[in-house]
């Protein structure tokens, strides 16, 4: 406790009456402007649903061309392979490499499968065949993901005809060399949408949230109610906490909300205790609107603190957060960076209950992180308040 | 007609002026979009290397050995630890120490030389199911190889005389465009599409909803103006912002990135044009129907989101559902991100571009004309 200096907790103290005046009036107030309520209330449901169903980097139906130099039956076998797999949809069968190119430019297909004039008689001769993939990897995900399943395509024909060989002449068929087993946990079926939801939940929150309290500080400058505010007893402590009580209700209805969509819609699995998720929850809230508060203190106009919100908010946590691009691929000073995000711990948290069911003590790094990250926010909006005041 | 334009320049000064003493707007123009590119051009990616790869080796044998340093010569898996028992192995998964975990047992080498199956566990951390799937391709392409040297060996030994062995039909991949399969190159240059979208609309928006709220906009209607002049005024800054906008962003993209622009410069001049209409019309239109700068910004944000998730920026929307996919026609940013993309890597012309222009004209066209409408009975 230092020297003479006042602190917002000096002589008078938080009291609960002036934080509860204060925070009557914010829900008057937004109560009395419906039309930020209903955003509110509105966007995580339209968030929910766009991302839900929008954000999904399975890929399956990949318009597929095909160009078949031989056209003999195993050729055309090998082509019915890629039309029963469910990853590759057959658009057209075309006649030249012009042809080919001129679709891959019109993007009327992302995959041209191209089957050499030699093909059987390569395997009859050499058991040998080479069967060309041109994709098109303007989006390099996709076409990542589409040479895989051509692979796999591919190398299940060329068993099938091996098989078929050995039954000719009678031979044992020889199995491949190693039998890969794979196990994939916690995502088993490895569907992207269990792991984008969760994030999806932590975006919508840190939106929603820092621009409900982004403009409130700024709303009372702009409108001069500022020095009203001032002249009565209230502590910059007290203000704080008052103005942002409503919005934090408002966030856990928003919270609910978006749980409810990725349980039940979306049918993410859900392995963790809501004792864990609430708690977290109410934490990353608290950072959340304190930076939304944060930011109405240092920029007095509405709309550089809307602006400086989104623009704070949005980026960061759809690119740095983890919740859709990898954060173990981004190079070291871009990693390193992602240490400042607040929703990269809250998005670390909300996969693991989700998905892994991680308790609270597995999870104390993460929450840690969120605790000293609200307590440094709290601590900044009272000092920069303090400071805009003289 | 000179008067005309005399007084759209003077709406079009006035509004520079306040553009340039506003420091906060200063800023907020021009480090955004450079911070942007970057972190985009640095952060967004969906490629896959260094794995963080646990080896659980029971066998001890030459094989597993082999097997193991064909995942570690490659730049996609990168070993983390050396397990030694099953357990361990798994508890790296589990507390995300390794996102994969090979687990070679006993007798792999013996059933190996036995031309058996040899089993080879591969556990997974499934929970970013991208990376995984990914992944789990590499290590396909790795066993598979290492699978078929062995046996082409095996059977030289065992049996020289059929030497030809296990049909072997491959698949040869060419990706075009962007042979490195860089996400940089897929990700920075639609960069320009969504930041033009949500800086236009804003502040195109905004500078009008202020006027609204403060009250100088009647001030303005009692000057001689008509209304087409004062939409034009208010809208030509902002034109030329997302102008500016659109050059840093390319000359960023293609200078420090390096990504390669095999286009027209002009084909894209021309879609950024067009497009500019659609984001400048969704400004004016937000304008017209909110009060405060509140409502705006809130307006603004249901508007731009839905715009920027369905373009198809960064998820394929080839995978959406398909009433979701029908939604994406009326999108502008998705016509322009093609326009992007093709005058960028694939370095195609008008030819074929021209379904994307008209479709954005229209858009635009209809989006503008509404705006106007709206404009001009707002102000009454």
């Amino acid at each position: 406790m230092g020297g003479g200096r006042r602190t917002s907790l000096g002589s008078a103290g938080v009291k609960l009456r002036r934080i509860s005046a204060i925070a009557i009036k914010e829900v008057l107030q937004v109560w009395r402007d419906p039309r930020s309520l209903m955003m509110a209330l509105l966007v995580p449901v339209m968030q929910m649903l766009l991302l839900g169903y929008g954000v999904n980097l399975d890929i399956a139906n990949i318009p597929t061309c095909t160009y078949d130099e031989e056209g003999s039956p195993q050729s055309v076998d090998l082509l019915k392979h890629f039309q029963a797999s469910r990853y590759f949809n057959l658009v057209a069968n075309l006649n030249s490499e012009r042809q080919i190119a001129d679709a891959m430019d019109r993007g009327r297909c992302k995959i041209a499968i191209v089957i050499p004039a030699d093909f059987s008689r390569d395997i009859a001769m050499t058991r040998y065949a080479s069967v060309q993939a041109i994709v098109d990897a303007t989006d390099d995900n996709t076409a990542t993901l589409a040479t895989a399943y051509a692979r796999a395509v591919v190398q299940g024909y060329s068993d099938e005809v091996q098989a078929e060989l050995a039954l000719q002449l009678g031979q044992r068929t020889m199995p491949a060399p190693i039998a890969e087993q794979s196990r994939v946990w916690f995502n088993e079926d490895l569907e992207s949408r269990n792991f984008i939801i969760p994030g999806v939940v932590a975006l919508v929150l840190a939106l929603v949230g820092a621009q409900l309290t982004s403009l409130t500080i700024s709303r009372e400058w702009e409108r001069g109610t500022m020095e009203l505010l001032l002249s009565t007893p209230v502590t910059p402590m007290e203000l704080m906490i008052g103005k942002l009580l409503p919005y934090f209700a408002i966030g856990l209805l928003d919270a609910a909300i978006c749980l409810a969509f990725a349980l039940y819609l979306f049918a993410v699995p859900f392995r963790g205790a809501f004792s864990t998720l609430l708690f977290t929850t109410s934490l990353f809230l608290v950072v959340v609107l304190g930076i939304g508060y944060l930011l109405s203190v240092l920029i007095p106009s509405q709309i550089g603190a809307s602006q400086m919100a989104m623009f704070a908010t949005i980026m960061p946590i759809s690119l740095l957060s983890g919740y859709a691009f990898p954060i173990d691929q981004m190079p070291a000073p871009i990693q390193a960076l992602t240490y400042l995000v607040h929703a990269r711990y809250y998005v670390t948290i909300l996969k693991a209950i989700f998905l892994k069911g991680s308790s609270a003590a597995e999870l104390w790094a993460p929450i840690t992180a969120l605790i000293v990250y609200a307590a440094a926010v709290a601590g900044l909006a009272a000092r920069a308040f303090r400071r805009q005041l003289t | 007609m000179r008067e005309m334009l005399h007084r759209i320049a003077r709406v079009i000064v006035k509004e520079l002026l306040e553009l340039r003493r506003d420091r906060w707007a200063r800023f907020r123009l021009i480090v955004p979009p450079i911070v942007q590119v970057l972190v985009f051009g640095y952060a967004a990616t969906f490629e896959v290397f260094g794995v963080s790869t646990t080896v659980l080796d029971l066998d001890h044998s030459q094989e597993s050995r082999a097997l193991i340093s064909a995942f570690e010569d490659s730049s996609r898996f990168k070993i983390v630890r050396v397990a030694e028992t099953q357990r361990e192995a798994e508890r790296t998964i589990d507390r995300s120490q390794a996102a994969i975990a090979l687990v070679i047992h006993p007798g792999f080498a013996e059933l190996l030389r036995k031309g058996q199956a040899a089993p080879l566990q591969i556990l997974v951390d499934g929970t970013n199911s991208n990376s995984a799937l990914i992944a789990l391709g590499y290590a396909d392409a790795i066993v598979s190889t290492f699978s078929q040297t062995y046996q082409s060996d095996y059977l030289y030994r065992t049996q020289p005389a059929s030497a030809a062995g296990r049909v072997d039909i491959t698949l040869d991949d060419r990706p075009w465009y962007n042979v490195g399969l860089n996400s940089r190159w897929f990700f920075v240059p639609g960069v320009i599409a969504t930041l033009t979208l949500v800086m236009v609309v804003n502040l195109t928006a905004f500078a009008i909803v202020r006027e609204r709220e403060v009250g100088t906009l009647e001030q303005i209607m009692v000057t001689p103006i008509r209304p087409f002049e004062l939409v034009a005024g208010k809208t030509i800054p902002f034109f030329l912002v997302g102008l500016t906008l659109v050059t840093i962003i390319t000359l960023v993209g293609t200078l420090w990135f390096q990504v390669p622009f095999r286009g027209n410069p002009l084909v894209l001049l021309l879609g950024t044009v067009v497009y500019l209409l659609s984001t400048l019309a969704v400004g004016l239109a937000i304008s017209t129907v909110c009060k405060t700068q509140q409502q705006a910004f809130a307006t603004n944000f249901f508007f731009v989101n839905p715009m920027f998730t369905l373009s198809g920026f960064s998820f394929p929307i080839a995978s959406m559902p398909v009433a979701m996919q029908w939604l994406t026609y009326l999108d502008p940013v998705r016509y322009f991100l093609v326009i992007i993309r093709a005058t960028f890597l694939k370095g195609v012309g008008l030819a074929i571009l021209w379904p994307q222009l008209l479709a954005l004209l229209a858009i635009g066209g209809a989006l503008m004309s509404l705006a106007v409408m709206r404009f001009r009975k707002s102000l009454d």
